[in-house]
């Protein structure tokens, strides 16, 4: 599978036609339709921000609170949607799989893709929220491209990890599940990091170590307040400032080794 | 781990005539013997150590070679392999050992219907099922005419899948791959689809691109009938080895026999009288035979009691149930006791094409069955003509041709 086969004209018609399939299938049968993509993490967040925002009174002291946790929900749900869909892609679609041989990592991206359809769109919501908000523009915001392709980057070797392993034992959707449950409160999403700090800043540093913290405080960064707390302006480590990358890094390259290996018996065992 | 040691290799080389190569071609596949698709099944089972796996061999070291323009026909038993080696020539499963060689575009059409969407259009799975294939959206604009032209389904392109008939979907997916643009056309047991107007027009489709010299076909099916009409080469695979590699007459009469042979029919085996002991039927002629051939069958039986017996003889058409000729050694019957010997010898050549297996029955003077042989064990034999005026007819007709006189009075 050398660079240019997967990138071959082929492939992307394929790539291209696959996730057009997958997005316009998402919503179908739906009365509201593609509006989901932009309602869903709406009425998440509007939840999230009651709960926490209003009755529990999380974030004070941080500007922009509502706008930095509907970040936070935007990117963590396409985070849980680009991994989930990417994990059962290959059961999904065993029919084509079992029928025709093509390159089996097309079927993977193209779930993933339509998640990253979804987050772009809301994306421009969260944009309009911050401008709405008082948000002043500022030229970090062109760095958001960067952090979102090193967290899609992570998305897509855990989708192809465990996507390859759940050809054969189905108990990983569940157990990933329960990962992403338990994901969500280890990441300070709902919760301000800052509050982590008052107790303990180890705790805080150890969150911060992992590459999902780290790409959604470096984002509200780029996008919101620069009072944000980060990776690198947190930890004073070199070393450990660049953990979370090369950790995404290892686990991109090992799940992509792993998933060619694996490919060739998919129709066989699915 | 398994080892991969076997390899798949797609070349486009025109000057080749050689479009499939298969060289010592073997694959098996790894059956569980403890079934557990689920995480926990597998980690007990391992530190249980029965984690056993029965190893299934479906294909042994198998070399063939198919020529630009040559229609193949596979033919076996279930289970000896066919469908695996056509998902291995199409590259769904991995070759085990061995290399496969594969020269030019190949479409496969393997198990009914390719992988379409219920929730998309007829349009929308067309243009997906191309995009599978390897075609960009302006070849599939291209062929999309054709393709709905020759499934007939010009008014319901814009309905979804869902709302198809199971024919009709089978019928689009058909077409999508005869009418795609390929070079290798890869069939598993197609033939049966649609209804007959749709059979009529496959059949013709199949007839016009047998003498196309630039498409090979490769056609997995039971109909030796199919074979005979289209295939130019042919295969039989028995138990995972490729028994006969030749003319397409010779392995559809092998496949045939290898059919007949095992028919077995339920008898009752208490009315067998103790009179008679090891009867025993022998064909003492050849098992393929024509119009021309005599048939020599050679009965023998033990009796224990003084009485007279005879033989009764029956022909009997496997596939049509029903006996074609019968015999008997009436006018000479046997007298008392002791080993008794008698040969038939019988010209079928009245009768149309058929798999014949050979009955016989001892009886006593009066008709009465004393003891018949086994249908399991009778012999079989295959009974083909070679004076059709038409090869290209179904062979099996029974008004095919002319017996007798015949003349037209008119008034």
């Amino acid at each position: 599978m050398s660079i240019p086969r997967v990138l071959s004209k082929k492939n992307r018609i394929l790539l291209a036609e696959l996730t057009k399939t997958d997005f316009k299938l998402r919503y179908q049968g739906s009365a509201l339709g593609y509006l989901w993509a932009l309602l869903r993490p709406l009425m998440m967040f509007a939840i999230l921000y009651v709960v926490f925002a209003k009755l529990l009174r999380f974030g004070g002291d941080i500007p922009h609170y509502p706008v930095y946790l509907l970040a936070g929900t935007t990117i963590w749900s396409f985070f849980t949607e680009c991994t989930s869909q990417g994990i059962q892609a290959m059961v999904v679609r065993g029919d084509l799989i079992r029928k025709i041989s093509f390159p089996k990592y097309i079927v993977v991206v193209s779930a993933t893709l339509t998640a990253v359809i979804n987050m772009l769109i809301n994306l421009v919501v969260v944009v309009v929220f911050a401008l709405i908000n008082g948000v002043e523009p500022s030229w970090t915001w062109l760095l958001v491209p960067f952090s979102l392709i090193e967290l899609y980057a992570l998305a897509l070797g855990i989708s192809f990890l465990l996507g390859a392993i759940n050809v054969k034992y189905r108990d990983i959707t569940s157990i990933w599940d329960v990962c992403i449950q338990a994901l969500f409160y280890a990441v300070p999403i709902i919760y301000p990091i800052t509050m982590v700090a008052e107790t303990s800043t180890l705790a805080a540093k150890i969150i911060l170590l992992n590459p999902l913290a780290q790409t959604i405080q470096d984002i509200r960064y780029s996008l919101i307040t620069h009072e944000t707390i980060t990776t690198w302006n947190y930890i004073s480590n070199i070393f450990l400032q660049v953990f979370p990358i090369i950790l995404i890094i290892i686990i991109l390259v090992l799940a992509v080794l792993y998933f060619r290996k694996k490919s060739k018996f998919f129709a066989e065992e699915i | 781990m398994k080892r991969i040691l076997g390899t798949r290799t797609e070349i486009n080389d025109p000057n080749d005539e050689i479009t499939i190569k298969v060289e010592n071609l073997s694959k098996s596949f790894k059956l569980p013997t403890d079934r557990s698709s689920s995480l926990k099944g597998s980690i007990f089972s391992t530190i249980r150590g029965d984690r056993g796996f029965k190893k299934q061999k479906v294909l042994k070291n198998i070399s063939f070679e198919v020529k630009r323009g040559e229609f193949l026909g596979i033919v076996g038993r279930n289970g000896s392999g066919k469908s695996t080696l056509l998902k291995i020539l199409a590259g769904i499963y991995y070759p085990e050992k061995g290399k496969v060689t594969i020269n030019g575009n190949l479409i496969p059409f393997i198990e009914l219907g390719v992988g379409f969407n219920p929730d998309l259009t007829g349009r929308e799975n067309v243009y997906l099922n191309g995009a599978l294939l390897g075609f960009s959206n302006q070849e599939v604009d291209n062929m999309y005419d054709e393709i709905v032209k020759f499934a007939e389904l010009e008014n319901f392109m814009d309905q979804k899948l869902k709302n198809f008939s199971s024919g009709m979907q089978v019928r689009l997916a058909f077409s999508i791959a005869i009418k795609a643009k390929g070079d290798i056309l890869v069939l598993d047991e197609v033939l049966a689809v649609g209804d007959e107007a749709f059979q009529n027009k496959c059949n013709q489709f199949f007839s016009k691109i047998k003498k196309d010299k630039t498409k090979t076909v490769v056609l997995v099916t039971h109909s030796m009938e199919n074979v005979r009409k289209y295939c130019n080469h042919a295969i039989l695979i028995r138990d995972g080895i490729i028994k006969i590699d030749g003319s397409p007459e010779d392995v559809a009469n092998s496949y045939s026999l290898e059919n007949s042979e095992r028919y077995t029919h339920n008898i009752n085996r208490e009315d067998q009288s103790d009179i008679i002991d090891n009867l025993g039927i022998k064909l003492l002629s050849h098992k393929q035979i024509n119009q021309n051939d005599l048939v020599t069958i050679e009965v023998s039986y033990n009796v224990t009691d003084d009485i007279d017996t005879y033989v009764g003889l029956t022909f009997w058409d496997i596939n049509r149930g029903q006996s074609l000729i019968n015999s008997n050694s009436k006018q000479k019957a046997c007298k008392g006791k002791g080993k008794k010997k008698i040969i038939f010898k019988i010209k079928p050549s009245e009768i149309n094409d058929s798999n014949i297996r050979i009955n016989a029955s001892v009886r006593t003077k009066d008709g009465e069955i004393l003891s018949y042989y086994p249908d399991e064990k009778s012999p079989t034999i295959v009974f083909r003509r070679n004076d059709y005026q038409d090869m290209n007819h179904k062979t099996t007709d029974s008004i095919l041709f002319q017996r007798g006189e015949c003349d037209v009075v008119e008034e």
